[in-house]
């Protein structure tokens, strides 16, 4: 058997504050994006289970920060993200996007409105130079909007799965339970104020980011001290590898996988993330809008991202091609993997709009071999509803 | 890690055991290792022919995908029909757990594979450490 191997010297790769920590756990390191991160621990199907089940912690630091202030600062973030941040209240954060003139993806990110006139984006860590470039020609110039690429400041660390917030609760003063999904507060964790507290995360499971201070000694407490609180439900540190394929089972984007300078908004899906339309009329417009217009009137996107499933045994990956059951070469995979909790065969692909009705049936080409393949509906993973509080006390 | 001193081994990270004309092929602790969660073995068929040094199927891990090779030629009496299965037996005793078993045309391939202490060698400079 071969494998492959990393492409950078471990000594040119970048390191977060907890490489050491990863290193003490014996977790199998690999270059990601440049960055020497654990891919797994004990096992990745067990690290994906534990987040679906229990709870797992991930060292996410690798993750870019841009911070945009001062009195221009909403108008530089309409400018430069499609969706429609002067909807975002302080506290809050969304899912957004860059994109170049012609619609396709600088980066997509998390949006968060710290403050008015005060923003955080989080970004990809394989596009970070390139993503805070982008912003600096893109808005750089503009009067009052100050950009600075907070990257290094913080140690990020995610905790999902449903016992996350029972696991985060016992370390910090805030009550997590009024925090919705995707917003934010500051609080005391472990002793440190003013941290960052995001219910935000990559896994298609409830679960918290923090952002601590990047110096070692604080990220490894930090760290241990949510291993320690989350001991009684099993926690586990859990690596990239998990990570990817709990993102898969959402169905959610990766940055040169799902999206990239190749692909626009409407072909990956994200339209619903995209405000071409934002009032009051005359409002500021993204960069990429009046492509993605033109897309729009002129009949939608050729090519579109679909799920597929599995149908005959094999596994579809990444750059795997797609074929129409008639040997027509019709699109590729851009995700592929194995689903650990459903128990499946699953992939994201592109191909033309004529196959993306559910059900289509299609063909995958793993090694010489024509494997079918159904379109299915995406998410393939939901979590379950949170159940509706039972009132034990009387009423009176 | 365990390295049977009974198995021979290959650069590509086979373990054979050379019984009469028939070898049993399997891959290594070693191999598991690296690959991580096994789930799914592709299996030739019996009576193919395979040449010492090519490729006779692929065992899938959740990440990646590893072709197996050959250690010996000869012709495939027997797959382990079991992983279609129960892949991650191999994960569990790699060791215990063949793939296939040769029907093979020269018993002389096995003993210029590597003995057990040389495969070990080969791993930690691979690895190394």
């Amino acid at each position: 058997m071969t494998d492959s191997t990393a492409t950078l010297a471990p000594s040119q790769l970048h390191r977060t504050a907890l490489n050491s920590v990863h290193r003490d756990h014996k977790a199998k390191m690999v270059d990601f994006g440049g960055w020497d991160m654990p891919v797994q621990y004990r096992g990745l199907i067990e690290e994906h289970m534990v987040v679906r089940t229990g709870v797992g912690i991930f060292d996410v630091s690798h993750m870019g920060d841009i911070q945009l202030r001062g009195p221009n600062s909403l108008a530089a973030v309409q400018k430069l993200l499609m969706n429609d941040a002067s909807k975002l209240q302080v506290g809050q954060a969304h899912y957004t996007a860059m994109l170049y003139p012609n619609g396709t993806f600088v980066d997509d990110l998390i949006l968060h409105k710290l403050s008015e006139n005060d923003y955080l984006l989080v970004i990809n860590a394989g596009t970070r130079e390139k993503d805070v470039q982008w912003v600096r020609q893109a808005v750089g110039s503009m009067s009052g909007v100050h950009v600075t690429n907070v990257s290094d400041y913080y140690t990020q660390i995610a905790i999902q799965g449903p016992k996350a917030a029972a696991t985060l609760q016992k370390l910090t003063d805030v009550d997590l339970t009024p925090i919705k999904n995707y917003w934010f507060t500051w609080g005391k964790v472990c002793g440190l104020y003013n941290v960052l507290i995001a219910r935000t995360g990559y896994t298609g499971e409830d679960g918290f980011e923090i952002y601590v201070p990047s110096d070692e000694a604080t990220s490894a407490r930090v760290w241990a001290e949510v291993l320690a609180a989350g001991e009684e439900f099993g926690i586990m540190p859990c690596g990239l590898g998990a990570r990817n394929t709990l993102r898969l089972e959402s169905a959610m984007a990766l940055y040169g996988h799902e999206i990239s300078d190749n692909l626009n908004v409407f072909e990956a899906n994200l339209g619903r993330y995209c405000k071409l339309g934002r009032e009051p009329e005359g409002a500021i417009d993204f960069i990429g809008r009046e492509a993605l217009l033109e897309v729009k009137n002129n009949g939608g996107p050729s090519k579109r991202l679909v799920g597929l499933e599995m149908v005959e045994r094999g596994i579809g990956r990444d750059g795997y091609p797609v074929f129409s059951l008639d040997g027509t070469r019709i699109g590729e995979v851009t995700s592929g993997s194995p689903a650990p909790f459903l128990k499946k065969n699953i992939a994201l692909a592109y191909v033309p709009v004529a196959f993306i009705e559910l059900g289509t049936e299609v063909a995958v080409e793993i090694r010489g071999q024509m494997v079918k393949a159904q379109v299915v509906p995406t998410p393939f993973y939901k979590r379950p509803k949170a159940a509706t509080p039972v009132i034990t006390a009387p009423l009176i | 890690m365990s390295y049977p001193e009974k198995y021979r081994y290959s650069k590509s990270h086979e373990w054979v055991l050379l019984e009469g004309d028939t070898a049993t092929v399997g891959i290594t602790d070693y191999a598991q290792g690296s690959l991580g969660d096994i789930v799914f073995v592709e299996l030739p068929k019996i009576g193919q022919e395979i040449q010492s040094g090519s490729t006779f199927g692929s065992v899938e891990s959740v990440k990646a995908v590893s072709d197996l090779y050959s250690p010996v030629t000869g012709s495939v009496s027997a797959i382990n029909e079991a992983l279609n299965s129960a892949p991650e037996t191999i994960n569990a005793a790699a060791n215990d757990t063949w793939i296939i078993k040769v029907a093979v045309k020269s018993a002389d391939e096995v003993p210029s594979l590597l003995s057990a202490a040389d495969y070990e060698k080969f791993v930690a400079e691979e690895t190394g450490h």
